[in-house]
């Protein structure tokens, strides 16, 4: 074999690869993206039925009831609230007036059912998204920390 | 007055690396030895000021010395001294000295080993060493001064992330940083020989055992970092996709690519150009992996709090390395060309396909790691890209090359026989069936589980027939075998640890069993065929924290299995809870519960899971590692390479 034919033999398997790999990814984006949502676009936007989505903001104050292996809680961006539902471990750092991130689905009664509650490592972070859907509602002072 | 004396440490470790990155470049290029020298001077005092610096601000820890606003920000009179002394790199300011504290060691040891290296391209090496290292010194210098004093002191720290006060993480990133630093190694060499225009089968030798231990320090970080996210955040899993755990994981693919393609270059002259360029992305990846780290642009767990001009600063030196990297590499790469010549199914094809199949699969990583910021720049729209995606396309492009992996060790070098390797692994084949039929009959049938339950096998089996084959081949096996090279037994290790690491992937993803209960002291509950009693909750203390303890009965069949005590600490300094999950591993699976805060009708969330195979992805990685290092001891590294000829050296 040439080294012509080899090098076209390797052109055609990585473009194979490539192409492969391609359609994969755009495929696994299709299904598998998540979006963020502030909770005053979860009151205005309609979200996509079904599908899990992000929701982000503060922990509202007095909000959080643990009940039976459940907990409740609302998540403010200071506008407007949602009420979350989460069954499971919370986050070490989870507290009222923190900023959380939630993925889970929105119900047709309004509550959102959380699969996953994160919150951070760092106890002056504030979630990127958090920051900007904060900003959004005018609540947010730039330099501030909490 | 130490954090002073530190201070000017790296001011002067700055002035040195200047000297480092510009004399024994104009030295070399002049031939004259005098100034070359100057380089690896200058990296020795170099190191030397920059480990007196990292001391200095060790020992302010250690006496806590308050007056030091990192040491108030996160260390505690309270805090157990290895925490302390690990809280040394537990933040920004003090992990960017860990950093370049790192890189300065491996510059000292091209200058104190790299006797055998030509003196011109020695002399470039330490330069480009240099440069690397008085970016990133100017960094810390500007913008995270980790001596800042504060005036008047406190008296108290605010203490360390009691998540951080945890012996897995204590050295998690010191071996993170020997891997990702190692990379600049590679990236020196490679910028050195572009710069000579030559690179040969003696420059992958030389590369490839920096590159091997480079890489197994970060399989190892790697390894202890997913271990601590596993026992330490309570949440039954060990791998998170999260941005900063592909951060590391991009490295690592590419690093692997290159310890691979490198071997081909060493044997057969081929794929020069190719590794070359893998050669400058791995160090681009790990220079990446710190910009994701330190900037915060990325929403992750590990996420600091961040100063924007940080990100800035790293980012414009991400630019400078990277891009004039790949400039000269754009330059020079067409009079790389040439090699030998090998039929594609031949060792080196395998090798190119295992290089196209990681490439690829470190592609995918990049971007579903960045997708977010991308979208977020251009319309502002808001995504995580979560496991899903990675599931969807990281699995199926890891599956080929693991597959190939058990193959290409048998192939021959230039022309292989593909029908008679696998012939050769008959038996790795049946034992992979065997395995996967023996989880079927044990789990039931989940397709994907049970392939990558045979995947596993197939990569222990194929390991283990090329060892067997290399040895068994004549009379005499006693003998073959203490002759094998030591990369042989190396590869091999590798490859098989690979296959433990996927064995426990698979089997705790697809069948991890978990419970979720609210329960009062006195109930009990059954997950996986274990009888977990819930006894009692009770108040303990430790050093620096206070903690609610459950414990819990574990019987099987009415035997004693373990005694489990899951804490919730509270640390009074930090104000700061943490879930202390309780492990009892069978080494063919893990217990793991954790107890949550105490619900208003006096029950006690509890979270159970049963892990089968986890402990083997530790495992495995720990065994691939030392696979690694095997490889390392290989007496072609001990002797060194040949050296090139005089001829040749005289035109240098």
């Amino acid at each position: 074999m040439t080294r012509k034919q080899r090098r076209l033999s390797f052109l055609i398997l990585g473009m194979a690869v490539l192409g492969g790999a391609a359609a994969l990814t755009l495929n696994a984006f299709q299904d598998s993206l998540v979006f963020f949502y502030s909770p005053t676009e979860v009151a205005t936007k309609s979200l996509p039925q079904g599908r899990a989505v992000r929701i982000g903001g503060l922990v509202e104050q007095g909000s959080i009831k643990r009940g039976a292996g459940e907990v409740s809680f609302r998540v403010t961006d200071t506008a407007k609230a949602v009420d979350v539902v989460y069954r499971g471990q919370l986050p070490d750092l989870f507290r009222e007036g923190q900023g959380v991130v939630c993925e889970g689905v929105l119900g047709s009664d309004g509550t959102f059912r959380a699969s996953e509650v994160l919150a951070k490592h760092d106890e002056n972070y504030m979630p990127r998204e958090v920051v900007d859907a904060l900003k959004k509602s005018g609540r947010w002072q730039e330099g501030e920390k909490k | 007055m130490i954090p002073e004396l530190g201070l000017f440490a790296l001011a002067l470790a700055l002035v040195v690396a200047l000297a480092q990155s510009i004399v024994p470049m104009i030295g070399a290029a002049r031939g004259d030895a005098a100034l070359m020298e100057v380089g690896r001077s200058a990296a020795y005092v170099q190191a030397a000021l920059i480990i007196t610096a990292f001391l200095c601000l060790v020992q302010s820890y250690v006496v806590s010395d308050f007056s030091v606003a990192v040491v108030a920000n996160n260390s505690h009179t309270l805090k157990p001294m290895l925490y302390k002394v690990s809280g040394t790199w537990g933040n920004h300011e003090g992990s960017m000295v860990l950093w370049v504290m790192i890189l300065a060691l491996y510059g000292l040891a091209v200058a104190a080993f790299g006797a055998n290296l030509p003196p011109s391209f020695r002399a470039r090496v330490i330069a480009v060493q240099g440069m690397v290292g008085a970016g990133f010194l100017a960094f810390i210098l500007f913008t995270s001064n980790p001596f800042l004093r504060l005036n008047p002191a406190p008296a108290e720290g605010a203490g360390l992330n009691p998540l951080l006060q945890d012996p897995g993480l204590a050295f998690h990133p010191p071996f993170l940083y020997l891997g990702y630093v190692g990379f600049s190694i590679a990236f020196s060499f490679a910028i050195a020989a572009l710069i000579e225009g030559r690179v040969d089968p003696a420059w992958a030798r030389w590369v490839r055992p920096w590159t091997l231990a480079a890489w197994c320090a970060l399989t190892v970080g790697i390894a202890l970092g997913s271990w601590w996210a596993y026992y330490e955040l309570g949440w039954g899993g060990f791998w998170f996709w999260d941005p900063v755990e592909n951060a590391s994981l991009m490295p690592w693919i590419v690093g692997t690519a290159l310890l691979h393609s490198a071997t081909v270059m060493e044997k057969r002259d081929a794929l020069r150009s190719w590794t070359v360029l893998l050669a400058i992305t791995a160090f681009a990846f790990a220079l990446l992996g710190t910009f994701l780290v330190r900037s915060g642009v990325l929403t992750s767990v590990h996420s600091f709090a961040v100063d924007p001009a940080r990100g800035v600063f790293i980012l414009c030196l991400l630019i400078a390395v990277i891009g004039g990297g790949f400039t000269l590499y754009a330059l020079r790469a067409p009079t790389l060309k040439g090699g030998g010549i090998f039929a594609p199914i031949s060792r080196e094809g395998a090798l190119v396909l295992n290089n196209l199949f990681l490439v690829t699969l470190c592609a995918v990583v990049f971007l579903g790691t960045l997708y977010p910021l991308l979208l977020d720049a251009i319309n502002g729209t808001k995504v995580s890209v979560g496991p899903p995606f990675f599931r969807l396309t990281f699995l199926p492009i890891a599956a080929p090359v693991l597959i190939a992996a058990a193959v290409g060790p048998m192939l021959a070098w230039k022309r292989g026989d593909l029908a008679g390797a696998l012939a050769r692994l008959k038996f790795a084949a049946a034992f992979a069936l065997l395995i996967a039929g023996i989880a079927w009959a044990a789990e039931g049938g989940k397709p994907l589980a049970l392939a990558g339950i045979a995947i596993a096998a197939w990569l222990v089996g194929g390991a283990v027939t090329d060892l067997a084959d290399r040895i068994l081949r004549g009379g005499d096996a006693w003998g073959r075998m203490r002759a094998l090279p030591r990369s042989a037994w190396g590869t091999a290790m590798a490859h098989a640890g690979l296959g433990i690491v996927v064995a426990g992937i698979t089997a705790s993803s697809a069948w991890q069993a978990e419970a979720v209960r609210a329960l009062r002291p006195g109930e009990a509950f059954d997950l996986s065929g274990y009888h977990f009693a819930f006894e009692r909750v009770e108040e303990a203390h430790g050093p620096n924290y206070t903690a609610t303890r459950g414990e819990f009965a574990v019987t099987r069949n009415g035997r004693a299995v373990a005694r489990m005590e899951p804490e919730k600490r509270f640390y009074p300094a930090e104000r700061q809870a943490t879930t202390e999950a309780a492990i009892h591993t069978t080494w063919l699976a893990d217990l793991y519960v954790t107890l949550g805060d105490k619900s208003v009708d006096g029950t006690w969330p509890v979270h159970a899971f049963h892990n089968p195979l986890v402990p083997w992805i530790w495992t495995g990685a720990i065994f691939t590692a030392l696979g690694g290092v095997v490889s390392l001891t290989d007496r072609r590294h001990r002797v060194g390479a040949p050296k090139r000829s005089a001829r040749a050296a005289a035109r240098a």
